[in-house]
């Protein structure tokens, strides 16, 4: 019986050595384990899995021809539906989308859905193919504002359907997040990144870097100046949040973008780049989602002791469980329950420790989470040279603030339909710009709406 | 893209470049700044736009040589490229939301430490082709760090230059120069320090006492510059601002300076050029 073989387990990097390098956890499967794991897929008619993926990548038929062996056509299948396969395959929530819908995980293990997707995209990649099938030139262009996981998925399709499409980034490196966020441990920029977004640009997508829009070119530049018939606004989650408590600005307290950027984009933690990144002997990262933890485990690969402070329960931790677990492996110590009220400073200005309360949960709220409350008279310290502050992002106002007519919400989002229509007609958003901070697939998935959705905008027009 | 189409050294140690960025000639306006990088291992580093042309599609920088990245920037000719040229960033200065008549009727004091003489320029320029009277004050370490002195002479109705070794113009410092000119009645509706984070406290302190409405361009630590990182996050009227996205001009009474100079130097350690404290203003240029 399929659903008797156990789920196959992946082979990772020794947490002793991993924390002293910055290559790659996970292994990934080989062919044999690729196909055994595959081999454990009912092929159920009416698949969960892929309505609760973002993108609907058909599930069951990639993970067929990986059963047979034949690795290529699984390849084309899934990059059907996704230009990104190689990065969801790393960082996807597998685990509350497509193997958490998974029959097989009623009783025993999902199939391994995330771990199949990252085989079958690196497979092709060291194999060399590419998916270029593209309809020809229709003669209206498209510019699309951000290349991270929105921005590539709709320029992905609209090429596709046969759009000239531009993907203007703000940044030098294309990616995003990718780039800028998500650490080389968990994402190989030169292999995996680079080697996607260049997929794209085979499929005839132009990429132009240092173009900052709303300061270099404004939308409506971009519409009336440089003839683009639509625009796509995938421009991502990036201004950092701040506690607002004392001795926030002191120094070597940083925000986890800054943080992550210096080491993701900038390449800190090789000494061939110039960039500068200061970890001290302890850090402490406040927050609990994945961008924690990306910091957390990137400070203890610089060599820090790292302590990771959470004002609710290892429960209510909002970061995947893998990245979780993956993060107590390495040595990162969780203090639950905790939330910092002051950062202390040396006679310098630099960070000597952190003043915390310690927190119990109260009375779930309108969510249905418990929101955690403070203990009255239980404040202590504890020392850190380093604070990180990792409590989520509110998108960056540029493009609003440029853009008569593009309505934001009461948290800085733009405002836009199901199909990523905005408030103003030809001009669509998706991703962190319309939703806050979420995930790299929802992203994908909102781009991949969109592009529909212009399709439909310009051959109405 | 991003060639080097003009170069020129107005000093033995200061060099001028126009670069081919016709996106960004069209979009820069006076007080904004733009980032750079000379190689693909290179920092990001924030320059102050010193002019920009939209016919010629060229934006012009002027660099000093002060360490490893200054140096490869000055040492780079014409027919090179940047790897990376990106902006315009930040705001740009208040008064270009200001009609002509408004400014023609209005009389500003630009104080300029060393390098800052680079983004008082294109002020300048813009508020003399508004029709605002000008005066200038150009503050450098001896006669040789002084730049732009005919160019503003051409467009200020007064030039007032002075040097720490008195080897040009007036020996002294700036302040002492903006104490001499308000103490003998000079009025300004509005004046703007640029230079060394260290010589616009000290303006700010001197103008306090004469009500002088005061300005200053903070160059602070950055690393992308758009808005994202959070490291250039300064104190502006005890509320955290951002100088890349907010600023980076601010009202001079409202930043905390110490602060600014405390964050400034974050990094200093771990740089390479540890050992190297700047006296003219160059902090960006690391």
């Amino acid at each position: 019986m399929r659903n008797k073989i156990p789920r196959v387990p992946v082979r990772e990097q020794d947490p002793k050595e991993r924390v002293k390098n910055f290559s790659e956890v996970c292994y990934g499967y080989n062919e044999q384990e690729a196909m055994l794991e595959a081999s454990r897929c009912l092929g159920c008619k009416n698949p969960a899995c892929v309505k609760d993926c973002p993108v609907n990548i058909q599930i069951p038929q990639f993970i067929y021809q990986v059963e047979l062996g034949n690795f290529e056509e699984a390849a084309r299948i899934l990059f059907t539906d996704s230009s990104l396969p190689a990065v969801c395959g790393r960082v996807c929530p597998q685990e509350t989308q497509c193997e958490g819908k998974c029959i097989l995980g009623v009783k025993g293990e999902p199939v391994a859905i995330g771990k199949l997707e990252r085989f079958v995209a690196d497979w092709s990649r060291q194999k060399g193919i590419k998916f270029t099938d593209r309809k020809p030139l229709n003669g209206k262009s498209v510019a699309v504002i951000g290349s991270g996981p929105a921005g590539v998925a709709c320029a992905t399709d609209l090429a596709k359907m046969g759009y000239d499409v531009t993907i203007f980034e703000a940044l030098h490196e294309p990616g995003g997040v990718l780039q800028y966020g998500i650490p080389e441990f968990r994402l190989p920029k030169e292999d995996v990144v680079k080697a996607e977004i260049d997929n794209v640009r085979s499929l005839g997508v132009k990429i132009e870097t240092n173009v900052v829009v709303g300061r270099t070119v404004t939308i409506d530049s971009l519409m009336d100046d440089e003839g683009f018939s639509a625009i796509f606004i995938g421009s991502g989650a990036g201004l950092p949040k701040f506690m607002g408590i004392p001795g926030e600005n002191l120094n070597a307290v940083v925000s986890a973008n800054e943080f992550l950027t210096r080491s993701n984009l900038m390449r800190a933690y090789d000494p061939e780049y110039e960039t500068p990144i200061y970890v001290g002997k302890r850090v402490a990262v406040v927050g609990g989602g994945n961008v924690a933890m990306d910091a957390a485990r990137t400070a203890q690969r610089l060599g820090a002791q790292v302590t990771v402070v959470y004002r609710r329960t290892e429960k209510e931790l909002p970061a995947r469980v893998e990245e979780v677990h993956h993060a107590k492996e390495e040595g990162i110590v969780f203090r639950m329950l905790t939330n910092p009220v002051e950062v202390l400073g040396d006679e310098r200005g630099w960070v000597r420790g952190l003043t915390c309360i310690k927190m119990e949960l109260g009375e779930p709220d309108a969510s249905g989470r418990r929101s955690p409350v403070p203990v009255p008279n239980s404040n202590f310290d504890i020392e850190t040279d380093v604070v990180i502050m990792s409590l989520g992002t509110s998108p960056n106002p540029l493009i609003a603030t440029t853009t008569p007519g593009l309505q934001t919400n009461r948290w800085d989002c733009l405002v836009a339909d199901e199909s990523g229509a905005t408030t103003r007609p030809g001009i669509f958003a998706g991703g962190d710009v319309v939703t806050g901070a979420a995930t790299v697939i929802l992203a994908m998935g909102a781009g991949r709406k969109a592009a529909e959705a212009i399709d439909l905008y310009l051959q109405g027009k | 893209m991003y060639t080097i189409v003009r170069k020129r050294f107005l000093t033995p140690l200061i060099a001028l470049m126009d670069v081919d960025a016709p996106r960004m000639a069209r979009s820069a306006k006076p007080g904004q700044f733009l980032i750079v990088r000379v190689h693909d291992k290179g920092e990001r580093i924030p320059l102050t736009v010193c002019d920009f042309d939209s016919e010629k599609g060229t934006v012009t920088i002027v660099t000093q040589v002060v360490g490893a990245s200054s140096r490869r920037i000055c040492n780079m000719v014409e027919g090179e490229s940047f790897t990376d040229f990106a902006g315009p960033l930040g705001q740009p200065s208040e008064f270009i939301h200001m009609s002509r008549e408004e400014l023609s009727a209005k009389r500003f004091l630009f104080i300029a430490g060393g390098l800052g003489t680079a983004p008082v320029y294109p002020q300048v320029k813009f508020l003399h082709s508004m029709g605002a009277k000008i005066d200038v004050i150009i503050g450098a370490k001896s006669k040789d760090m002084v730049i732009f002195e005919q160019e503003m002479r051409d467009i200020c109705d007064n030039l007032y230059i002075c040097t720490d070794d008195g080897s040009y113009g007036k020996k002294g410092l700036v302040t002492e120069m903006l104490k001499e000119l308000l103490d003998r009645g000079e009025r300004y509706d509005q004046a703007v320090a640029i230079g060394p984070m260290i010589m616009m406290k000290f303006v700010t302190l001197t103008a306090k006492p004469y009500n002088l409405p005061l300005i200053v361009s903070l160059n602070t630590l950055m690393v992308d510059g758009t808005g994202m990182c959070g490291a250039c996050r300064v104190s502006v009227g005890s509320k955290t601002k951002f100088a890349c996205v907010d600023g980076p001009e601010f009202d001079a009474y409202l930043v905390d300076f110490e602060e600014a100079m405390r964050r400034q130097g974050m990094y200093k350690n771990i740089e390479q050029e540890a050992d190297h404290k700047c006296k003219i203003g160059i902090e960006r240029h690391k």
